[in-house]
């Protein structure tokens, strides 16, 4: 498919300010074809067929791959956003994002979709949407934009969050007006507890107010723990951002050691080993500063970061490295090494970032890669490139103990094919002659033998750098210098020439005879010569008019009247200034008298110093480091603060004080298989006593078993017999755990159990009577409880008779919280008990089962580093001291789930091991039965249509014969009480939701021959919408 | 949380007020451009605004001054952009930055991209990108937004687009179906990103590779400059559902230097130098490692040669002898040498006494396709090399690549315990294979 842009659709298209891209000659001008082409993809975007829309939109993609101008086709295009084809909608999301800046108004006509897209259940929908939406650069819906950021940022998907985040740049980028309240969006997502979101949350950070360093305080530790959880790309962005963070929060851990550096900086080369150096100094120094204490947030990080140097990803280690260099004190610095080594087996793109890197390192701390040497010996395989900055490196390691083996190695390298390398290597001796004295002779005279090389390169090069070191030294090596005015006649290369005269010059007097020849030689050859050359033709010529004008005064003369007519005005400059300065006239002014001391004062010696020298003050992996240059949007390093800032900014409140319960179970190896009511300390909080009703027991009537009556007892003990059941203490919630499968429990148990369950069966004989009259009680109690408002009594208490009412025996599932063999013999189950829980009546009480099938003790079992949802808070089990072998244990916890399906994730840790584990509830348990008259019913239902009812129609599953099994499979869904009804057709059922408190009602309407319609009202959309799912499921069984 | 913001102390804000603050322009990577060997661009993909093609302007300047492909700067500043570019597969992939970003991480965003083009089409080379131009788009739509990596599993990516295979190609050409996946992924939102879900084989299986190879410089005499063993376990699993699967080693003290797939747990190793993990689908590199080097490399080959010039002549002398070293036994098979000739030289008339060999009179590369090495009769390739009449004898000697392979051979003596999987109920069928493949394995002369 080939298709140009036309000039028609040019004209068309109105806004056409874009440049014809890969306009291509050959179809280009056939407007003709080409506009009929375009007709018939329209043709096929307008067609009905899902297939020919997506051979169209494929090839509209296929050119805009290609770069072509696909322009025209917009408003074809735009009809099709709300295509049922999953392919086709997102080509055209493809199609409209790349031209929705060129078609502003036509690009309007989606927005609706988009729009409605974000209300969508699905949260991958939601996501796409927004992120669309977000990608379109229209400046007018940017208020839009921003709602829908707003919007999803609070959305309960993680996923759905996570792209808010990406969109928050996007809508910077398109309108930096909005920087306020996209902050504020920042700052919300910040406090984000998902590894999904916290990497996507922190690019947007760095992208729109990297400067706000104070809204990470809070977040501080929890990025750092949550580090190794997040995606790859996200971890490089964090570990970018907090060495920055570091820096404006911490002390430098090298104070004392930069410090000492000041004072050691000239022993600094000569010094073997520096830390030797550094405890020697170190008492001196601690007597006038303050001992360094690293903070305990500082250590945190460093410890954190340290594992990742381990991932496959290079920008994840490059990045840890850099984070120690900048960060770790020195002694821990070295543990890098070794990561950025391996990373050299890379690409070469990476290498070479890589090395850039090393180069600056190995600088600063050089013994950190000196075990390494080897690895950075060079390869003839290696592009020059690569090979050129390995031989940075080796320089730079190089010292008096390793010269000669580098040395050996450089002199394989000097006969290498590749010349630049060979330039490269030779100006790397010279290098390493100047740093290291003990080895300059050496080097010397290597390199002298360069000179008769038979390239040219490598002779010049050699020249260029001999000509550095000789002046260091000059008196003792005139027959080098002699050696070099010979070889002027060979060497062509500028940069060579103009060394070797500069030599010539500067040492004049060390060659008195060979002097004046080569000036006459070089003024005869002067016109041809480069511009570098003719200037040192100049400066040897004036030299030589100073030391030895008998000779060469005429010479000189002659240079300095063809320099005068020379075509570069620099010449033209220097031979007139030259002139002025040594050449007596009567008009020559002070200065000629001291034309001597100008031109042959002492020079310093030229320092060769590695062009990576001091690069470090660029953040190490930045792009700016590798140019060696400010690049866009660079966020400097900053300096370590003088003194550290208040450290206790990123305290988080502390979660508050566990509330856990506890029941020991008899067998080891046994799974309840319903749940155990609510336990001691729920009891006990029990006393303060308050009436106690529900309604509607009646309807419950064939699923009330000893067992529901047992829970009764339970919580209904702090209205009857308060002291009574608080003395049943400990062991008794164990019965509860079901009378059937007790009997069976009870033969298998070891007689050492029996002995104890006998104690047991006597109070439970006792409970039961206590049970059976609380049981009367209820019953008569709740026929007047619709006169009497509820509101007044406590709700959770009523709401837990009836779950345990209305739950069908053995429906309450035990999901696995960790295998017997993960967990090394620890099992862990859990199941939603559906009680209230108590110190916090917004959470759902989640009760956890442990069982140690090992041989030894376990101890400390206990919940640590709980990562949630944003909003979502967790109330501990308090820490379970030990847990003998075979036995098993029973608590509960809270978790507020926010009204979401999200799972809670967090560690549960025993004194040995840890182990990551979550807790995903299904819709119907994050929900608690609220009780509704018929009235009040229909009256909430009323308030709840439009948006929030939801409509299904289903067939009844064949065991669904009755009203009974109705209500019993609802009732296993969702934690839901039945509300009473004069219509047998129907069956209503009310709860609310635990966190939030939002009404979900819930209607059956059965019909003749097995159909069925269900409603669900509930403000949460999405709650409603999974509940109707789930019912729909348990009900179509 | 308060949205006032927690009073900065002083010093902070003397360190904030020093520093410019930018309006950051759009961060990450702007725009990618494919150019192929001969200097075109055959795709382009843009995630912000678009920016004009012409800015590739720069890359070909420097691709001109560049005397080898490899040679072109992976970074390129350019007046307003910066490009970053990486070669493979003779393709350049010319990422258009905007703003400071690390280097790495576009670099390694960019193998990542071509890693998932070679998952999904076999091969990427330009062709294959022109044909699946259309998931081409669709991945890069996927793996970037607003040019930030999205989601770069492969996993993730072929729940999200099927990859193409030729069934599929049929049948959706007659039923219009697409490559789209109709679900939406469901391992974005798990705990486990790597791995998709509701994975199903009739053979579960799980394969294992240790692949080792040396790198090594041997100096002229024959003696070793450096040599190191870099490892890598590749894995191809196939089981059902989720399992749980550890790898333990008889002597992981070997492994000094380790890099991991996500999946393994850090913590486990760090503690017990076990690998435990929840493995991806399919094929994934599981570990790579570095022998320490306090051990001693084993070198598997020696190499006897005789190459020569004589000043004056026309003439050379090349004599090449191949022999195992240190082989614990097992076999040297594909076996190639390869060798960069000094420019003079304009051809070789050699006799191998095994395999074959070519010489390339223009790049002035020998090859030598050797085979297997046989102990007892050693294979060598002798005879006279041709220069150039009256130039001068080349002063550079070539070094000779070596390539290798032993099979069944773990050269560092790495040695799998066991493999256990837990967490699933039916037994899945386990292989582990060991292999020496020789790295970056030159012999200088």
């Amino acid at each position: 498919v080939s298709a140009a842009p036309s000039a028609f659709s040019d004209e068309k298209g109105g806004s056409a300010s874009e440049p014809e891209y890969g306009h291509d000659p050959a179809s280009g001008g056939i407007f003709s074809s080409d506009y009929k082409r375009h007709d018939d993809l329209k043709e096929m975007l307008d067609s009905n067929k899902d297939s020919l829309k997506l051979e169209a939109m494929k090839r509209i993609v296929a050119m805009i791959a290609r770069g072509k101008n696909a322009s025209d086709l917009f408003p074809a295009v735009v009809k099709n956003v709300a295509c049922k084809n999953i392919e086709v909608k997102k080509l055209v999301y493809v199609y409209l994002v790349r031209y929705a800046e060129e078609q502003q108004d036509l690009a309007l006509l989606s927005i609706s979709t988009f729009q409605r897209g974000l209300k969508d259940p699905n949260q991958l929908i939601r996501a796409s949407a927004l992120r669309v939406l977000s990608s379109i650069r229209v400046t007018i819906i940017v208020p839009i934009m921003m709602l829908a950021i707003k919007e999803a940022a609070s959305d309960m998907s993680p996923y759905v969050r996570k792209t808010a985040a990406h969109a928050i740049p996007k809508l910077h980028s398109l309108d930096p007006e909005q920087k306020d309240q996209l902050i504020e969006v920042i700052e919300k997502l910040l406090a984000d507890k998902t590894t999904l979101v916290a990497g996507s949350v922190v690019m947007a950070f760095e992208e729109v107010c990297p400067d706000r360093i104070d809204l990470i305080h809070k977040n501080y530790r929890k990025l750092c723990n949550l580090l190794i959880d997040v995606e790859e790309w996200g971890q490089v962005v964090i570990i970018n951002m907090l060495t920055r963070y570091a820096r404006t929060q911490f002390l430098n851990p090298n104070i004392n050691e930069s410090l000492l550096e000041e004072n050691s900086e000239k022993a600094f080369y000569a010094s073997d080993d520096e830390e030797e150096e550094d405890k020697k100094a170190e008492p001196a120094t601690l007597a006038k500063r303050k001992p360094y204490v690293m903070d305990p947030d500082h250590r945190l990080l460093l410890r954190n970061t340290k594992p990742l140097l381990q991932s496959r990803n290079a920008a994840v280690v490059m990045a840890v490295a850099q984070l120690y260099f900048h960060l770790a004190p020195k002694a821990e610095v070295g543990i890098i090494a070794k990561a950025l080594v391996r990373l050299m087996r890379s690409h070469s793109e990476v290498q070479y970032v890589v090395l850039q890197n090393v180069a600056t390192m190995s600088i600063k701390r050089r013994g950190m890669f000196e075990p390494y040497l080897k690895s950075f010996y060079i390869r003839s395989t290696d592009p020059t490139q690569i090979k050129v900055l390995k031989l940075e490196v080796l320089t730079n390691l190089a010292n008096e103990t390793n010269i000669s083996t580098i040395l050996r190695e450089f002199q394989t390298y000097i006969k290498s094919m590749d010349k630049d390398f060979v330039a490269a290597s030779i100006q790397a001796i010279g290098r390493c002659a100047t740093n290291i004295g003990e080895v300059r002779d050496t080097c010397l005279n290597g390199l002298v033998q360069l000179l008769s090389n038979r390239d040219e390169l490598v002779v010049a090069e050699s020249v260029v750098v001999i000509k550095k070191l000789l002046q260091m030294q000059p008196e003792q090596h005139s027959d080098i210098i002699k050696h070099m005015a010979k070889l002027i006649d060979n060497i062509q290369v500028p940069m060579a020439r103009a060394s070797i005269l500069w030599l010539i010059g500067e040492y004049c007097e060390h060659v008195p005879k060979i002097a004046p020849d080569v000036l006459r030689k070089m003024a005869k050859s002067f016109t041809n010569e480069e511009d570098i050359v003719k200037l040192q033709i100049i400066n040897l010529a004036a030299k030589l008019y100073l030391t030895n004008s008998k000779q060469s005064k005429l010479l000189t003369q002659y240079v300095l009247n063809l320099a005068k007519y020379d075509q570069n005005y620099d010449i033209r400059d220097r031979a007139r200034f030259i002139r002025q300065l040594i050449v007596p006239t009567d008009k020559s002014g002070a200065l000629s008298k001291y034309a001597k001391k100008l031109f042959l004062a002492l020079k310093p010696a030229p320092v060769l110093e590695s062009p990576f020298k001091d690069r470090d003050h660029f953040q190490l992996g930045s792009l700016s480091h590798l140019l060696n240059a400010k690049a866009a949007g660079y966020q400097e390093l900053p300096n370590w603060p003088e003194s550290a800032p208040d450290p206790s900014v990123r305290n988080v409140e502390v979660k508050d004080s566990v509330c856990a319960e506890r029941t020991v179970l008899t067998g080891p190896e046994e799974v309840p298989t319903r749940v155990k009511c609510s336990s001691r300390k729920d009891r006990k909080e029990k006393k303060v006593e308050k009436p106690f009703y529900s309604d509607s027991e009646g309807e419950s009537g064939p699923t009330e078993s000893a067992d529901s009556g047992n829970c009764e007892s339970d919580s209904g003990s702090g209205s009857a017999s308060a002291s009574g059941s608080d003395e049943s203490g400990s062991g008794s919630e164990s019965e509860e755990s079901g009378e059937e499968t007790e009997s069976d429990e009870e033969e298998e148990d070891e007689e050492e159990e029996k002995k104890k369950r006998k104690k047991l069966d006597k109070t439970k004989a006792k409970k039961q009577a206590e049970e059976s009259a609380e049981r009367c009680t209820i019953h008569t109690i709740h026929q007047i409880s619709c006169i009497i408002n509820f509101d007044q009594f406590d709700m959770n208490k009523i709401t837990s008779v009836f779950s345990q009412t209305l739950a069908p025996s053995g429906s309450i599932k035990m999901y696995e919280l960790l295998h017997r063999i993960k967990g090394e013999g620890l099992a862990v189950e859990y199941c939603f008990s559906r009680q209230p829980f108590s110190p916090e009546p917004n959470m759902v009480a989640v009760q956890i089962q442990f069982t140690n099938n090992t041989n030894s003790e376990t101890k400390n079992l206990h919940i640590e580093d709980p990562r949630l949802q944003s909003g979502m808070r967790i109330r501990e089990f308090a820490e379970i001291d030990v847990l003998a072998a075979g036995e098993s244990v029973t608590v509960v916890m809270g978790i507020d789930f926010c009204d979401s399906t999200q799972a809670a994730n967090f560690q549960l840790c025993t004194h040995t091991r840890k182990f990551f584990v979550s807790i995903q509830p299904p819709v119907g348990e994050l929900m608690t039965p609220a009780f509704l008259t018929e009235n009040d019913f229909k009256k909430e239902q009323g308030k709840l249509m439009g948006m929030n009812e939801i409509l299904e129609k289903l067939t009844l599953g064949e065991k669904c014969v009755n009203e009974h099994v109705i209500v019993e499979r609802v009732t296993a869904t969702a934690n839901l009480s039945r509300v009473p009804c004069g219509s047998d057709k129907e069956c209503r059922f009310a709860g609310k939701t635990v966190s939030s408190g939002c009404l979900v009602l819930v209607t059956v309407t059965t019909k003749e021959g097995g159909g069925a319609q269900l409603t669900v009202n509930c403000e949460k959309m999405l709650i409603g919408t999974m509940l109707v799912k789930d019912i729909l499921q348990a009900l179509s069984q | 949380m308060p949205n006032h913001p927690v009073p900065v102390p002083s010093s902070v804000l003397a360190a904030l007020k020093n520093k410019t603050i930018h309006l950051s322009a759009a961060k990450m990577i702007h725009s990618l451009f494919l150019v192929n060997a001969s200097g075109d661009i055959f795709l382009e993909k843009h995630w912000k605004s678009v920016v004009s093609r012409s800015v590739c302007d720069y890359f070909f300047e420097a691709l001109e001054r560049a005397t080898e492909p490899e040679n072109v700067p992976p970074v390129i500043p350019t007046p307003h952009h910066y490009l970053i570019n990486v070669l493979r597969h003779r393709i350049y992939f010319v990422a258009v930055i905007q703003s400071e970003v690390p280097p790495l991480f576009v670099i390694e965003f960019l193998h990542r991209v071509v890693d998932t083009f070679q998952d999904y089409f076999g091969v990427c080379t330009e062709a294959a990108i022109k044909d699946n131009v259309v998931v081409v788009y669709e991945l890069l739509e996927e793996m970037l937004d607003n040019g930030f990596p999205l989601a770069t599993e492969s996993n993730i990516l072929k729940e999200l687009i099927k990859p193409p295979t030729i069934l599929r190609t049929v049948v959706n050409t007659i039923t219009g179906s697409t490559n789209v996946g109709e679900q939406l992924p469901t391992g974005q939102l798990s705990v486990v990103p790597w791995r998709r879900t509701g994975v199903k084989y009739t053979n579960n299986e799980a394969y294992f590779d240790v692949i080792e190879e040396i790198d090594a410089i041997i100096d002229k005499s024959g003696s070793t400059i450096t040599a190191e063993i870099q490892g890598v376990i590749d894995a191809c699993v196939k089981l059902t559902g989720m399992p749980d699967l550890t790898l333990s080693f008889m002597n992981p003290r070997l492994l000094d230097d380790v890099s991991f797939h996500p999946c393994v747990r850090f913590k486990r190793w760090e503690a017990e130098r076990i690998l435990s993990f929840i493995p991806p689908d399919g094929n994934f590199r599981l570990l790579s490692y570095h022998v320490s080097s306090q051990n001693l490399v084993a070198i598997p080959v020696y190499v006897k040669h005789n190459i020569s010039f004589r000043e004056g002549s026309s003439q050379g002398r090349f004599e090449l002898t191949l022999g195992p070293k240190q082989t614990m036994g097992k076999a040297v098979e594909s076996v190639l040498v390869s060798s960069q000739l000094p420019r003079g030289v304009l051809n070789a008339n050699l006799n191998p006494s095994q395999g074959t060999y070519t010489f390339d009179p223009v790049t002035k590369l020998l090859s030598w396709d050797v085979g297997k090495i046989n102990p007892q009769k050693l294979p060598s390739l002798k005879g006279s090399m041709s220069l150039q009449a009256g130039a001068s004898k080349p002063d550079e000697n070539p070094t000779i690549n070596i390539q290798f392979k032993i099979q069944q051979l773990a050269i560092s003596g790495l040695k799998v315990n066991r493999l256990d999987m837990y967490g699933e109920k039916y037994k899945p069928f386990k292989g582990i294979k060991y292999m020496t493949k020789a790295g970056k394995f030159q012999v200088r002369t």
